[in-house]
């Protein structure tokens, strides 16, 4: 899983009918230290996140499909939490 | 998935059983804002998505699931199209 932050939502009608029920979202990955890292992508929202949010995102199709409990739904990135808090090891304490 | 812009077409008369009957598109990674990101790549159809549409697809073995047979052989799917994206 990576760290990301949600910073968008995508409006889409025309789609795989496989995807048609659920909310797409644009996450930025982050990296450990809180700041972008990587290229936005999109991911299905499965807890009801929201722009701004800092979430956990799965990016593993099996994953996703268990999760959905659809065979044949063609996903990867399945955002799977919203991050309280983290908290490092020898640094200078935990970011909210 | 990731974004993508269609910027033209692949066609390929003899082909792998599977693909027959599905169009090959040449798209273009982009960022959510649409400005080109990475090399162009081919992609399948799985929809009707056309000439500089701004789509979204994706790769490895999920690729596959929206094709007839979901073993096949292929490595990107476009599965979408975008309307918009909102930052607020």
């Amino acid at each position: 899983m990576i760290l990301a932050r949600v910073t968008g939502t995508v409006t889409s009608t025309d789609k795989d009918p496989e995807l048609a029920q659920y909310k797409l979202l644009v996450v930025q990955p982050l990296a450990i230290d809180g700041r972008d890292e990587g290229e936005e992508m999109i991911a299905v929202d499965r807890v009801d996140a929201g722009i701004g949010d800092k979430v956990l995102v799965s990016r593993e199709g099996t994953g996703a499909r268990l999760v959905t409990g659809r065979e044949r739904v063609p996903l990867q990135n399945l955002v799977i939490g919203v991050v309280d808090r983290i908290d490092l090891l020898n640094t200078t304490g935990s970011q909210e | 998935m990731h974004f993508a812009r269609v910027i033209g077409r692949v066609v390929s008369t003899r082909k792998i059983q599977p693909l027959v009957g599905y169009r090959l598109l040449w798209i273009e990674p982009t960022d959510a804002e649409g400005q080109p990101s990475a090399k162009p790549l081919v992609a399948v159809d799985t929809g009707s998505y056309g000439d500089d549409e701004w789509v979204y697809y994706v790769t490895s073995r999920e690729a596959s699931l929206p094709l007839r047979d979901p073993f096949c052989a292929v490595d990107a799917a476009v599965v979408g199209k975008i309307d918009s994206v909102d930052r607020t």
